[in-house]
């Protein structure tokens, strides 16, 4: 059977009927499992489905390999927590402001995690090859470059037979499961993402399987009154957990930013030791707190009401 | 702080390398810009000599107009977003660069070479390395498929004959090597960095200087780059930077997020 002739029996076999699907944060977490590939839906410091990452180091999964557009603090915490052991992204480091990541550095540089580097229109066109049932999709770019030298095997070049033109054709990325963190979702799965949408509108239609994290759980009938802002189909998705500030100490668009004096102290922990620091940091909010509420409650009011603050400003003019 | 060229002035190398980065960019162009000075330097030159100015950022935003003091922390936050014309997924804005709609795009680099080829990945052998970079984000995107600006400190450790990984393609070997690697638009256009302005030349693709900045020389640039440098006749030398210019860039950046 090929690829293709799979994923269609896969997809077939797939529950697609509107039906509630609503789970606690542990059972979206129970529904990977070792060794699968999981793409992290948003991007950088933005709509990062943490507190289903939070749940996922908790139940000690192994193996895994994330993905992603681009990993922040986020892609630090899996491979430092031992849950990754491979992460496929454009770019890795918790952001500019704080420099190099000091744990991407030693886990990638010492090779116990793996940093595989891709463009990041070629992770796009990756994901949506995959979300439209297709093998590959050409790029124009990664041309010449050691990028693509050091992917060797993954891409192929070719000529367009009908140009002539010279193009690189990048491979469908289909995760096992993609997970990713919306601002509101009803209980059969149609989710509604307000401002940047970064790779999530592909990453559901990619995956074989989408677990998806909520700000809130609305009604059907109040998705059904605005299903122009519904960003990817009931069908796709196999679970909805409720997680207020889900994706802290990363920003939710509308709703909070980045908590930036948290992400000031992972940076700080994490600086001079990345072994010692990323341990000290896992077991303080990630370890020791019981529910994701606690790891909000150890990050503190002032910062969370801070990040509202700073998440509501986008509606000034 | 860096006193070149003004008596009663200073600035430090970052405002000098954004202000001049910032006049580099035009009105009614469209500017691909990443995150760090050039975000900051497009921004400034939309506050000052290019009100038309369409910025695009990584995330996926079109024509946002950032907040003073509010600078984004990268370009996928929604600070990103603020007055934006419109915002769409992160593989769609980049098609743009792919189907021809940018003037320009807008880079820093850890280390870049005679060709402009930028290294954004590894120091040292990529399977050893002694330093893991972040890598290439939408850097190699950009630098395939349009015009780009560059801005960066100029260090005799970042100018280097040859980069040890090309993330970002300038002109590859110099002349039509490029452009024979399937590469059919776009290309360098020009370095800015806090000492001088280089260019390529047309048909070698080396690069050379086109400008010094107040107060430096030749010999200065020369000093501070790692391989030999031609040329442009004539060879400008840059205003300083305006009260205006340096005002401006201040009340962009108070937290000095970006200018430290």
């Amino acid at each position: 059977m090929s690829g293709y002739e799979a994923l269609r029996s896969e997809t077939a076999l797939r529950n697609r009927s509107l039906h509630e699907k609503v789970v606690s944060l542990e059972a979206a977490a129970a529904l990977i499992n070792d060794g699968d590939h999981v793409a992290i839906g948003g991007c950088m410091m933005s709509r990062t489905p943490m507190a289903l990452l939070w749940a996922l180091v908790r139940a000690g999964r192994r193996d895994l390999t994330f993905s992603r557009s681009i990993v922040s603090s986020d892609g630090d915490i899996v491979v430092a927590s031992g849950i990754a052991k491979k992460v496929i992204t454009s770019w890795f480091s918790q952001g500019i402001v704080w420099g190099i990541s000091r744990v991407m550095r030693h886990w990638v540089e010492s090779g116990t995690a793996e940093f595989e580097e891709w463009s990041h229109l070629a992770m796009g066109l990756r994901y949506r090859a995959a979300a439209m049932g297709l093998p590959f999709l050409p790029i124009r770019s990664l041309m010449g470059s050691d990028v693509e030298r050091r992917l060797s095997g993954e891409t192929r070049e070719m000529v367009c037979p009908f140009t002539g033109e010279k193009l690189v054709l990048v491979p469908a990325l289909r995760p096992d499961v993609a997970i990713i963190h919306v601002q509101r979702c009803d209980p059969y799965g149609n989710a509604q993402i307000d401002g940047l949408q970064f790779m999530d509108i592909d990453l559901p239609m990619a995956a074989k399987r989408v677990i998806v994290t909520t700000e809130r759980i609305i009604s059907n009938n109040q998705i059904r009154r605005s299903p122009d802002r519904t960003k990817f189909p009931f069908f796709v998705v196999e679970a909805v957990a409720e997680v207020p500030y889900g994706s802290a100490p990363h920003e939710c668009y509308g709703l909070y930013e980045p908590f930036f004096r948290h992400m000031d102290l992972f940076a700080k922990m994490t600086k001079e030791d990345p072994e010692r620091g990323s341990r000290d940091y896992l077991q303080r909010f990630f370890y020791e707190p019981r529910s994701w509420n606690e790891v909000l409650q150890r990050i503190g009011m002032d910062d969370l009401l801070t990040a509202a603050s700073g998440g509501r400003n986008v509606h000034d003019e | 702080m860096n006193e070149v060229g003004s008596a009663t002035r200073s600035w430090t190398t970052s405002e000098l390398l954004t202000i001049m980065a910032s006049r580099a960019l035009h009105d009614g162009q469209i500017v691909f810009a990443g995150v760090g000075v050039p975000l900051l330097a497009a921004t400034l030159a939309q506050r000052l000599h290019a009100p038309g100015l369409t910025i695009l950022f990584e995330g996926g935003v079109i024509g946002p107009f950032i907040v003073p003091g509010d600078l984004p922390p990268s370009t996928n936050e929604q600070r990103c977003t603020r007055r934006a014309n419109m915002v769409c997924p992160i593989t769609d804005v980049l098609m743009l660069l792919q189907r021809g709609f940018v003037d320009v795009g807008f880079l820093g680099g850890a280390e870049i070479d005679r060709y402009g080829n930028i290294n954004t990945s590894f120091i040292g052998d990529p399977d050893h390395p002694k330093t893991r970079l972040p890598g290439s984000g939408g850097g190699n995107d950009i630098a395939s498929l349009t015009h780009v600006i560059v801005a960066m400190k100029h260090e005799k450790r970042r100018f280097v004959e040859r980069v040890q990984f090309v993330t970002s393609p300038g002109y590859l070997e110099g002349g039509a090597s490029r452009h024979e690697a399937g590469l059919l638009a776009g290309g360098p256009e020009v370095i800015i960095t806090d000492l001088a302005e280089l260019g390529f030349d047309p048909v070698t693709k080396r690069m050379r200087i086109e400008a010094l900045h107040p107060g430096v020389s030749v010999e200065d640039v020369e000093a501070n780059t790692g391989f030999d440098l031609d040329l442009a006749d004539p060879l400008r030398v840059t205003a300083p930077p305006t009260d205006r210019e340096l005002e401006m860039l201040r009340e962009l950046d108070p937290d000095r997020l970006y200018i430290a």
